[in-house]
């Protein structure tokens, strides 16, 4: 079978798949539609959080991050595995003792306010349609590249899906096929990864092969290779860095604790039966997504030296098909700038403004035309970091199966993190806006169908954002983990371990954090992108770790309000005793 | 009263171990990843410089490790307050 034969057979499968266990797995009440009626095992709500956090991002863009990056890309590596941390300790078996549906039913519960309700509202749509918007415009690029359909269609095809499983099912049927869509997701990048470890390295443990020794003759490790290649072209070496220490500092803390802040994985842990179950389900949780995020350094150690391997002083014609696939899509371009009729890459942007804008016509060699002027650096290769995995079977040249693989793949990471996301946009809508702020005397029955009619708009409000890409999406990934890591994160965890934080404490350092971040990220990012350097940052900290100075500005705020305000009600004080044990009563 | 004491108890031993663990969080992603990367990288063992291994291996690791530790530790403190949630429904 053909390549493209093969993608629709394994793409058509899975989502069968999914689709078979959303008509299983129909939620009848609001508790299963919320929290999957809190009866998930905790292996299996693992693996689902597992799926419902390895975004499109995870699974596509990760590893060609760190394959650019080089060091630098330790700071998702770790930011985005170290908030597990954070959450298994200090915030998922306490709200599952507290044991209602959303995160602000917890903030409004603890600081007896639907004001604190309301800004918590606020933060989580925030976060969470930013969110979104990538995983959408994911599945879109996904299917445009490999079913050689426009981005557009690809989009309704998985707005279709997302709806199916999460209108019908909820939680439950967001649950069961986010642990489908783990093990396909987990599975096709492990398949290429192995393959490429044991071409490059001969260890079939991708792990191990990052350190281990090339079996090219040279006799040189991977790491070693790569640095030396590297400095050649005239970039960093692959294992030194070229941020400050200060700025991986805060964006790995930022990263940290945005995710552990972050609702659509919080919500996760609301579905196991018991506290002892989050704490275990949360360690279970890290095991299935460690797996991807230490295989992904490796990933993006051997496409990068791969890469390298196959274009340098390549001539344009002796390329491999790869090569002219992906400048068709646009994610590559060659700007033949010596006029040699060979590839030549090195440090530096190869072409003004960014990326490619192709002409009708095609070069002496065949390559495409591009618009863009070149820039006067000896670089002549654009390269789109997403590339990385994508292409990695066939720069690798793997057989057609594992390229289809990686597809369903891509498609499984991004509909999973997208239906969480979605669960927990309208659940918020549903039940915090609805049933507990505005329409108090809604029955069970009408606030599942208003749950129900709120995943069916927040499908298409996404759908909308993946057709019509914001131009700043790639921006404002930011401001998820920082708004997280400044608003949400602080008021929960001052609400299970002080009790002296009160009402006022809380939703002042909520503002607060929330406004200090938002500003110095908009102001960097929006108002003034010209200033974005590292001379203008406060302390060194660019606006991806700002988010860190925003918690701590939240943490003083509230502990300086809550002092010299009203003290936190005897009531709420007990109910803090009482998340605080796991036994009830 | 007694029961007061007894939760106290428990919430400051359950305190004490989050402490002992996010130490050691801290030192292998902050300081081993970080802080004292380029120092490490010096060392290579097994083919990797060691402050790059904490920060795209090792860290992630002990992360795991660690989360497993306080699930035991946990489970065991439970049971000598009697606060176990083990046995409920």
């Amino acid at each position: 079978m053909s390549t493209a034969a093969l993608t629709y057979l394994f793409v058509g499968l899975t989502f069968a798949l999914y689709i078979g266990i959303a008509i299983w797995a129909r939620a009848r009440s609001t508790s299963e539609f919320y929290v999957a009626g809190a009866h998930v095992h905790p292996v299996l709500n693992g693996m689902a959080t597992a799926a419902d956090w390895m975004s499109a991002a995870s699974f596509i863009s990760m590893a060609g991050i760190i394959a650019f990056a080089g060091y630098d890309g330790s700071v998702y590596l770790m930011g985005w595995t170290g908030g597990y941390v954070l959450l298994a300790l200090l915030l998922a078996p306490y709200l599952r003792k507290f044991g209602q549906f959303t995160v602000p039913d917890f903030i409004g519960e603890r600081y007896y306010s639907k004001t604190a309700r309301m800004v918590a509202v606020l933060c989580l749509l925030i976060v969470s349609f930013t969110y979104v918007a990538g995983q959408m415009r994911g599945v879109g690029i996904v299917f445009s590249r490999f079913l050689e359909v426009d981005i557009n269609t690809g989009v309704f095809a998985g707005m279709g899906i997302v709806f199916l499983y999460a209108v019908l099912g909820g939680m439950k049927g967001i649950t069961y096929t986010q642990v489908a869509q783990y093990c396909v997701l987990i599975f096709a990048y492990m398949v290429p990864a192995i393959f490429i470890a044991l071409l490059l390295t001969g260890s079939p443990v991708p792990q191990l092969g990052l350190g281990g020794t090339l079996v090219d003759g040279s006799g040189l490790t991977v790491l070693e290779k790569l640095d030396r290649t590297l400095v050649d072209l005239g970039f960093a070496a692959y294992t030194d860095g070229s941020k400050s220490t200060m700025d991986v500092f805060a964006i790995t803390a930022a990263l940290m604790i945005g995710t552990a802040g972050l609702p659509h994985v919080i919500v996760r842990f609301f579905t196991v039966p018991k506290a002892s179950d989050a704490r275990i389900s949360a360690g279970y949780a890290l095991v299935f997504i460690a797996i991807l995020y230490t295989t992904a350094p490796a990933v993006a150690a051997f496409a990068r030296l791969n890469f390298v391997d196959t274009v340098q002083n390549t001539a344009y014609e002796a390329t491999p098909e790869w090569f002219k696939n992906w400048e068709d899509t646009g994610l590559i371009a060659w700007i033949d700038k010596n006029a040699d009729g060979r590839i030549q890459y090195s440090a530096g942007n190869a072409l003004e403004g960014g990326a490619p804008v192709y002409r009708e016509d095609r070069g002496t060699n065949g390559e495409r035309l591009v618009v863009n002027a070149p820039t006067d650096n000896a670089n002549e290769v654009y390269v789109d970091r997403d590339i990385m995995v994508l292409a990695n079977p066939e720069i690798a040249a793997l057989p057609g199966w594992v390229i289809a693989l990686v597809a369903a793949g891509g498609l499984a990471a991004a509909l999973s993190t997208a239906a969480g996301l979605l669960l927990v946009i309208s659940t918020s809508i549903s039940h915090d806006l609805m049933k507990k702020t505005l329409f108090g005397t809604l029955t069970e029955r009408q606030e599942l169908l208003a749950a129900r009619l709120s995943a069916a708009v927040a499908v298409i409000i996404a759908g909308f954002f993946g057709i019509y890409p914001p131009a700043f999406v790639a921006q404002v990934v930011a401001f998820a983990f920082g708004l997280a890591a400044a608003s949400l994160f602080p008021a929960i965890f001052l609400g299970i371990f002080v009790k002296s934080v009160n009402r006022e404490g809380a939703i002042a350092g909520m503002l607060a954090g929330m406004g200090f971040t938002w500003v110095y990220i908009a102001w960097f990012k929006f108002w003034a992108p010209e200033m974005n350097v590292a001379a203008n940052w406060w302390f060194g900290i660019s606006p991806e770790g700002i988010g860190f100075i925003g918690m701590l500005i939240n943490f003083a705020v509230a502990f300086i309000v809550a002092r010299f305000t009203a003290k936190t009600p005897a009531e709420i004080r007990q109910m803090v005793d009482s998340i605080r044990l796991p036994s009830t009563g | 009263m007694e029961q007061t004491k007894r939760n106290k108890d428990y919430w400051r031993a359950n305190v004490a171990l989050l402490i002992k663990l996010l130490l050691v969080w801290f030192a292998v992603s902050f300081g081993a990843g970080i802080l004292f990367a380029d120092f490490l990288n010096r060392f290579v063992v097994l083919g990797f410089p060691v402050g790059f291994w904490f920060a795209q291996q090792g860290s992630i690791y002990v992360f795991v490790i660690l989360i497993f530790i306080y699930v035991f530790r946990m489970r065991t403190i439970d049971r000598r307050f009697g606060v176990s949630d083990e046995d409920q429904a």
